[in-house]
């Protein structure tokens, strides 16, 4: 399988990443450098193999929904690029 | 009043007895090591150096000192990778992106070695978001090898992720130092700068705040100048952490005890597969030069399979990338770290301030692991790489029926020129062939410093143990380093005159 510009288009929109017309010809070739290679997986037969799931056997733990931290809003806002009042300010999202 | 250089040149076990035997006081040594950080900003291992907290923690250990209430680390001052978040001290993770952030938390680990009496002297340089092998992706600028080959004047890569990690200890900026590794991170940068590398057990220290890359891979360990003092570190960073779900119930025992008592009857499996083409012949005949160390110490050496081994780097470069950009996700220039500046709308604001923020291979393993998890390809490539990952483990399960212990080369060569292995990313990815397994089958490994090259450039062993058995691999460790005798330090090329 390779990748196209168009391809790289719609993965870079999905993470939500801009990636400029002059970078996307490289970025093919570097994405399909590292595709080509992990392509050598295929010749294992992986069927009725399960797929990893944990290194370590163990249950994860569970624990009480209840609250053990809190009141730290202002730790929080601490490192915000824009704030007013504890609140993060964003370009308008809904018209 | 000038202190004795050699302050600087002590390890970390030697310190704790010189500190014990108030020989030394801890304001001494730690004066000396800012001091050894200042004259070595040529090096670029600090990120952020931290020397009136350093002052601080060390005055308040020479009290406890005094009052006889010292901890396990009392007064011991370390270098943290900057992957670790630490409380009030800003934290960069090498990131453009995180150029400003200022934790207000403590990762667990670090918490641990405060706990324990140890001193910060600062943060250390790594490759972005620790995506690399010879910290080249840093924002700060590579760090460098203290190494240098004979009759050159060349800037050699302090491998990564954790390269300013292992260029502060093996420059003796610090006693010891804190990194962590997710595929190699710890140990190949520990061996090509000639120091000590622990990657612990998946869940033996806690992940709590440090700052993820892959999470089902990454682990914090001890990179020290002996294999003592890693035992001694570890002992001290891991804990059962309800902040973090993995790590596992299992008591800390006194890894330094465990590494006593030698090596006789310890079945020592060499996998053939490890044996790559284009090896230099140097790292084929110093894990030969291992294996017969460990025999001459009582060990009984067999040889075992790991048929997938090959698999292992691409099975990688699929689950790391796939978690990588789902952790990354956060980064969107909205509650913390870099914003991008005139935007039009909050779609501008994410992909604009990612793309100023983040560098060239961070872009690219968040480009590969959104195309593996993205609708149609995600059984092709993700879930064919965790199936993968059960035979690695496999492998491993199977080995350890027939040995206690595996023995590899830590890497497949010496250090490398800075600038050499930037243009090919597979070639850079390959660094890690010896290291990578291990963490997909969340096991333990040690890179312990064995020889030189006919350069003069280091060269180290691994060591793989069964899951939670880092006290063997610490026990071989020190056969290894008892035999190879690595007394080797780099020419201080590097000092401020």
């Amino acid at each position: 399988m390779s990748v196209d510009k168009d391809t790289v288009r719609r993965i870079a929109k999905l993470a939500r990443l801009k990636v400029t017309e002059e970078r996307l010809d490289p970025m093919v070739a570097e994405l399909n450098g590292i595709f080509q290679w992990v392509e050598m997986l295929n010749e294992v037969k992986v069927e009725g193999v399960p797929a990893m799931t944990s290194v370590v056997a163990q249950k994860l733990k569970w624990r009480k929904d209840e609250v053990a931290d809190g009141d730290v809003a202002d730790g929080l806002m601490r490192n915000a690029p824009e704030s007013e009042e504890n609140f993060f300010v964003v370009p308008k999202v809904v018209e | 009043m000038s202190l004795p250089s050699s302050l600087a040149s002590f390890n970390l076990a030697e310190a704790r007895d010189a500190l014990k035997a108030k020989s030394i006081s801890s304001r001494e040594l730690t004066d000396a090591l800012i001091r050894a950080a200042a004259d070595s900003r040529g090096l670029n291992a600090f990120v952020t150096e931290t020397p009136e907290r350093a002052v601080e923690m060390a005055q308040a250990s020479d009290l406890r000192i005094k009052h006889g209430e010292a901890r396990v680390l009392e007064g011991l001052p370390l270098a943290i990778k900057d992957l670790f978040c630490t409380k009030g001290v800003r934290t960069t993770a090498g990131s453009k992106i995180l150029s400003n952030f200022v934790p207000p938390y403590e990762s667990t680990v670090t918490q641990n070695l405060w706990n324990a009496g140890a001193v910060m002297l600062g943060k250390t340089n790594m490759d972005e978001f620790a995506m690399g092998s010879s910290n080249e992706t840093s924002a700060a600028g590579p760090a460098l090898n203290p190494w240098r080959a004979k009759n050159s004047n060349a800037n050699l890569v302090p491998g990564g992720s954790s390269g300013g990690s292992a260029a502060a200890v093996a420059g003796d900026l610090c006693l010891a130092a804190i990194g962590t590794d997710t595929g190699g991170s710890i140990r190949q940068p520990a061996a090509v700068t000639g120091i000590v590398g622990l990657k612990p057990t998946y869940g033996r220290c806690s992940r709590f705040g440090i700052v993820a890359f892959a999470s089902s891979l990454d682990q914090a360990g001890p990179m020290t100048k002996t294999v003592r003092d890693a035992a001694m570190l570890l002992t001290s960073m891991a804990s059962v952490d309800p902040k973090d779900s993995t790590s596992v119930d299992i008591a800390v025992p006194d890894y330094e005890k465990q590494m006593a008592g030698g090596i006789k009857g310890l079945r020592v499996g060499i996998p053939r597969e490890y044996r790559i083409d284009g090896a230099p012949a140097e790292v084929s005949a110093l894990w030969e030069k291992g294996a017969a160390w460990l025999k001459a110490q009582g060990a009984e050496i067999v040889e075992v399979s790991l048929p997938h081994t090959k698999y292992a780097l691409p099975t990688y470069y699929i689950v790391a990338p796939a978690e990588a950009s789902s952790n990354l996700a956060r980064y969107d220039g909205v509650r913390f770290g870099h914003r991008a500046k005139g935007v039009s709308d909050i779609t501008e604001l994410y992909e604009n301030s990612r793309a100023e923020g983040f560098g060239a291979e961070v872009q690219r393993r968040i480009l590969i692991g959104t195309y593996v998890l993205s609708a149609g390809y995600y059984d092709a490539y993700y879930a064919r790489a965790q199936k993968l990952r059960t035979l690695i483990k496999r492998d491993f399960d199977q080995a350890f029926e027939r040995c206690d212990v595996l023995l590899t080369p830590a890497t497949p060569g010496p250090a490398f020129g800075v600038g050499e292995k930037t243009a090919d990313p597979v070639s850079m990815y390959l660094q890690d062939v010896f290291t990578v397994t291990v963490n997909l089958a969340g096991l333990p490994a040690l890179s312990v410093p064995a020889g030189l090259t006919a350069n003069g450039l280091p060269l180290g062993l691994q060591l793989i143990g069964k899951a939670f058995d880092e006290g063997t691999i610490l026990r071989a460790g020190k056969a290894i380093e008892d035999a190879a005798q690595f007394i080797h330090k780099p020419t201080d090329w590097w000092r401020a005159a």
